[in-house]
């Protein structure tokens, strides 16, 4: 039991990361320019779909994963100038209109470039295998390797935001954009950077899941909610928040899955409980989220300021 | 000593014309069902009941959205209480449509009382997300309900009955009364948006602290208003059940949530003739849109993006420049 729950609590983690690294740029977004874009989860859909592409032609994992990184920022950037750039003095429900519209006309494109049916990235030569875990129990290298990765980058962010220049601006500019602007920032190239970043980290979110999950149209939908719920929970505009929100919900709903229906098979009849445990399995995050939101209406890290 | 909430009423000429023109609208729907028989494409009146129903809904998030300021993105999640209502009555032998109607209408607003309670407490881009967390609550608890299909939904035996009579099962029938509700759901907004309630309503949208300091508290209105919502929300979703004759949770999905928020921006916030407008364009599009291609989401998509970018306000804002430029004063 204890090994089943330590091999969860992985599993939790590494979902856990996958979402820190989609929602650190989109909680920046959200912070800092006040936007709310439903586009963002499209972008882990083509760092996935750019990934399948690279690997059918080069057939080398890592310079796949190299090129996702230039190509992902690539599309963020053209994004920004096209669309976004125009939208940040507009009304949420413009941007809600446009950011849908978005994700309508990204994953048709999509759609038709590679089809509907799901796509497999080959996992490498190297991760592939697995390591013993307590027991008899054995764990897969590429997932343990996908929780380095994940916190490799959720440390050098935090270097960036913390210690650098450009994150004390992004801090600023977090917590006050009108008066980074009047100090002589150029917030509109502060945006563009993050905006940028922030579609390359999903995208690479996107790349490093591949070989796990498949690539299909769908994933960028099913990871963005849940996007939603890390950042709202974290407090929008924290990394760190984002962070401790990310394996909050990660662990939470793995976690759920597995042990919500055996703890009900305790309580009342087995029937009942696999019943009751499949219905309130996948609204644990969302049970989570409301119950945050209720105690702390600006999220665990978030400031209390009304917007 | 006057009401305050008299000062806080739209201009009448404006109101006029909004008024004209969805009597417009209902004109032209009414004349739908000849016209298709006429032109031997009764499917026109298939698509002409599902502009409607969702033009209801629609007009039940503008209450809360256009009037209120409150962005839900689980308003779905009402039309699908509605939907599942006929599919429970009905196994359970209830066939009659005003019963149907009055339990999706009391779940909401029990559902509605609570979740909105609860969502009030929060601010802007909160607020949106919370009514998200909500409606996907909603739809996760449909999806795993096995006895009703679960993920694939469940098709129905037959629609409704009104008063024993089966008033519905032809096309025109549902039509009928798919525009009957579509009117009776307009005026009574309407009458709502201009009462004493509705200016309250409309006072908190721009500006909350102002409200207060003459002496309103704001959350009572609010919720009652988000209840007032949900519950017509509702009517449009047991009228979207009889219609495809079938119940799915994807009723309830965050992408109907979405759609619902996109035909009022697109329709113009705040204008009950901008919502229903804006409904009746939306599908409109996608319905004319997918007989064209099958990859019409990227027309569509474009379309809405080419809106928010070049088009501020949507439909409404654009009547409003046209008018501008016409008439100078």
């Amino acid at each position: 039991m204890f090994n089943l729950f330590l091999l969860q609590l992985l599993n939790g983690a590494q979902f856990g990361i996958l979402l820190f690294l989609v929602a650190a740029g989109l909680t920046l977004v959200f912070g800092i320019m006040d936007f709310i874009n439903l586009a963002h989860g499209v972008l882990y859909m083509v760092g996935g779909y750019v990934m399948a592409m690279m690997m059918g032609a080069t057939g080398n994992f890592w310079l796949s994963l190299a090129m996702v990184l230039p190509l992902t920022l690539a599309v963020g950037l053209v994004l920004e100038l096209l669309v976004f750039r125009r939208l940040y003095d507009r009304s949420h429900l413009d941007q809600v209109l446009a950011t849908f519209g978005l994700v309508l006309v990204l994953s048709e494109l999509v759609r038709i470039l590679w089809g509907s049916a799901p796509l497999s990235v080959a996992m490498p030569e190297m991760l592939s295998g697995s390591v013993p875990l307590a027991g008899p129990m054995r764990y897969p290298i590429y997932r343990l390797a996908v929780i380095g990765l994940g916190l490799a980058v959720a440390l050098g962010l935090w270097f960036v935001i913390a210690r650098t220049r450009v994150g004390m601006l992004l801090r600023a500019g977090a917590a006050n954009r009108s008066m980074v602007s009047a100090l002589g920032t150029d917030i509109n190239r502060l945006f563009m950077l993050v905006f940028a970043v922030g579609a390359m980290l999903a995208g690479f979110a996107g790349a490093i899941v591949s070989p796990i999950l498949s690539v299909d149209p769908g994933m960028g939908d099913s990871i963005l909610i849940l996007t939603f719920v890390v950042i709202v929970i974290g407090g929008v505009g924290s990394v760190k928040g984002a962070f401790c929100a990310a394996l909050l919900v990660g662990i939470v709903d793995t976690l759920g899955r597995m042990f919500g229906p055996i703890i009900l098979k305790s309580m009342m009849d087995p029937a009942a409980a696999a019943q009751a445990g499949r219905t309130i399995a996948p609204m644990l995050v969302y049970i989570l989220m409301a119950a945050v939101l209720f105690w702390r209406p600006a999220g665990l890290f978030g400031r209390t300021v009304a917007r | 000593m006057t009401d305050v909430t008299r000062t806080l009423a739209p201009s009448r000429p404006r109101l006029a014309g909004r008024l004209k023109l969805a009597l417009c609208i209902f004109a032209f729907m009414a004349v739908v069902p000849p016209v298709a028989h006429a032109l031997g494409e009764p499917f026109l009146i298939v698509v002409a009941t599902r502009m409607m129903i969702f033009a209801i809904a629609a007009l039940s998030l503008d209450l809360i959205l256009g009037y209120g300021a409150m962005v839900s993105f689980g308003h779905a999640a009402y039309l699908g209480f509605g939907a599942y209502a006929v599919a429970i009555l009905s196994r359970a032998g209830v066939n009659d449509l005003f019963l149907q109607l009055l339990a999706g209408i009391a779940a909401s607003a029990v559902f509605a009382t609570v979740t909105g309670a609860i969502s009030l407490r929060t601010r802007g881009v909160y607020f949106i997300m919370i009514t998200l967390a909500f409606g996907q609550m909603a739809f996760f608890f449909f999806v795993s309900f096995s006895a009703l299909g679960g993920d694939d939904g469940v098709a129905l035996t037959a629609r409704s009955t009104i008063l024993g009579m089966p008033w519905l099962q032809g096309a025109e029938g549902m039509f009928h009364t798919t525009l009957a509700l579509l009117v009776l759901a307009f005026a009574g907004l309407y009458r709502l948006t201009l009462s004493r309630f509705g200016r309250v309503l409309t006072g908190t949208r721009e500006s909350a602290l102002r409200m207060q300091a003459i002496g309103f508290r704001p959350f009572p209105y609010q919720l009652t208003a988000y209840v007032i919502a949900g519950c017509l929300c509702s009517v449009a979703g047991v009228l979207l059940a009889n219609q495809a004759i079938y119940v799915s949770p994807a009723y309830m999905s965050w992408h109907r949530s979405g759609e619902m928020i996109v035909m009022l921006v697109l329709g113009g916030v705040g204008s009950l003739t901008g919502a229903m407008g804006g409904a009746l364009l939306t599908i409109a599009l996608e319905e004319g849109l997918a007989r064209f291609s099958e990859h019409w989401r990227l027309g569509f998509g474009l379309i809405l993006v080419a809106v928010a970018l070049f088009s501020p306000g949507g439909l409404a804002g654009l009547l409003r420049r046209l008018n501008l430029t016409r008439d100078p004063k």
